[in-house]
């Protein structure tokens, strides 16, 4: 991504972000029902949001990594970039959701169906980034976790569609018709664009780290095959 | 395919069979799993008699990360996967064997396992057909899921940790669908069966089915 679309895109997320914090806080109404947590609307549901994506993005370059015409190690460094935003994203949903889970269901943690399958996606996902971790040739490395992110990535439409294929505690989807409206549904709405944004922006600095790494490595490799192969010139002008 | 299958399933049934480290090792791990749950839970016949069906899956289920672990060692060996290669041996096939010697191997610790439960916990099942279809379905998926992830730790030489890690997550559904129906086997109503084994065959299905798919790029980098 360009400098000035990446940072375009930041300042962009954060603005946003500080929108939704004034609406989220101080013009929208307290909810008839759930008071002051119902605050907690606006951020829990677009974090959500973000994991899937983050996921749903990691998965989608995985099979083009796995796919031998589309393979290539840009693919895989996106696909680590999203999984790694994605852990943090849906970490969040979890805290968030524990916070208002608190108040409203009277504790912090329940089995509930969308609650458990959140938790296991995180750390499906979490395994991946373990995975990562193994030494191996980047191509190894990367076709392991290709293999590691499609297969996890089968929790994720489960978490989706928990809250209808289950009796659960955790309601359905919030954007339903008619559940939010007026300025509740702005600033949810802006929630989910503003940390879309923030998303786009936290992959593109992560991925631009990676791909100097890479860079760099190469860089070091060729620099350490130059210097064997002037030493060797050395060698053979001294006659050893 | 099904020729490579059935060739690495009697290879790897036939060196369990030579080893007896299933009989020796795992099984008696299996069982020793559910009595230190039971231990664990204390002597109350009710609580024990409740908590049957998911100590019968959790020992299952540990036995089953024996069970994989044995299974990536022999393929990890020497040269295996290159003479595989080498032989033209298809990598779906090479996946469906594997994976049928673990199911068969499970579903008999399943069976011993099941009567020790029935022994130890006063696990008491009115419905046996639903077992009946549960254990094997489950077994399938875990199976198919143990095969997968054990060829992708399989090179890494910190397997051992890292499989657990791996494969747990990924099998967490298959254990609350198949103690769900252990239960409802035991204390009904086995009118509410139908969605967890609708849960247990989609798993079974599409696992085995990315195993097929997947396993031949797995094995490139062991």
């Amino acid at each position: 991504m360009r400098t000035y679309l990446l940072r375009t895109t930041g300042i962009a997320a954060v603005l946003g972000l500080a929108l939704t914090a004034w609406l989220g806080l101080v013009v929208t109404p307290p909810d008839a029902f759930q008071a002051d947590y119902v605050r907690l609307l606006y951020i829990h549901p677009p974090l959500a949001w973000v994991a899937y994506l983050a996921f749903g993005i990691a998965a989608l370059c995985s099979i083009l990594y796995l796919w031998p015409r589309t393979r290539s190690l840009a693919v895989d460094r996106m696909a680590l970039c999203c999984v790694e935003v994605g852990v943090v994203f849906a970490l969040l949903t979890l805290v968030t959701g524990s916070i208002w889970g608190r108040p409203t269901w009277g504790a912090f943690w329940v089995w509930d169906a969308r609650l458990t399958s959140t938790a296991l996606m995180a750390v499906l996902f979490i395994g991946y980034l373990a995975l990562r971790k193994v030494p191996g040739s980047p191509d190894q490395v990367a076709k392991r976790a290709a293999v590691a992110a499609v297969v996890s990535f089968v929790d994720v439409p489960i978490d989706y569609y928990s809250v209808q294929w289950w009796n659960t505690l955790h309601q359905t989807s919030t954007l339903e018709i008619g559940a939010i409206h007026g300025s509740m549904a702005w600033a949810l709405l802006l929630g989910f664009l503003s940390f879309t944004l923030l998303f786009a922006w936290m992959v593109g600095v992560r991925y631009r780290i990676e791909a100097t790494r890479a860079l760099d490595a190469e860089r070091a490799l060729r620099d350490a095959v130059a210097a064997r192969q002037r030493e060797g010139g050395v060698m053979v002008e001294v006659g050893v | 395919m099904w020729r490579d299958a059935w060739a690495v399933l009697v290879k790897d049934l036939g060196i369990e069979a030579r080893t007896r480290v299933g009989l020796w090792q795992v099984l008696p791990f299996a069982v020793l799993t559910v009595v230190l749950f039971a231990f664990a839970l204390g002597p109350h016949h009710g609580v024990l008699k409740a908590a049957a069906p998911g100590l019968f899956w959790l020992g299952v289920l540990f036995t089953a990360l024996l069970l994989i672990g044995r299974s990536t060692t022999i393929e990890s060996g020497e040269g295996v996967g290159d003479a595989q290669r080498l032989l033209g041996i298809d990598a779906s096939g090479v996946f469906c064997g594997k994976a049928m010697a673990i199911a068969v191997e499970l579903l008999v610790v399943e069976v011993l396992l099941l009567l020790g439960v029935m022994a130890l916990l006063s696990y008491r099942p009115s419905h046996l057909w639903l077992v009946a279809v549960a254990a094997p379905l489950a077994t399938i998926g875990l199976a198919g899921v143990g095969t997968l992830y054990g060829a992708i730790a399989g090179g890494a030489r910190v397997r051992e940790t890292l499989l657990p890690m791996l494969v747990l997550p990924v099998l967490a559904p298959v254990l609350i669908a198949a103690v769900k129906l252990f239960a409802l086997a035991q204390s009904g109503p086995v009118a509410k069966a139908t969605p967890w084994l609708w849960v247990l065959g989609v798993f079974a299905v599409v696992y085995t089915a990315a195993g097929i798919v997947l396993y031949g790029q797995v094995q490139e980098t062991s």
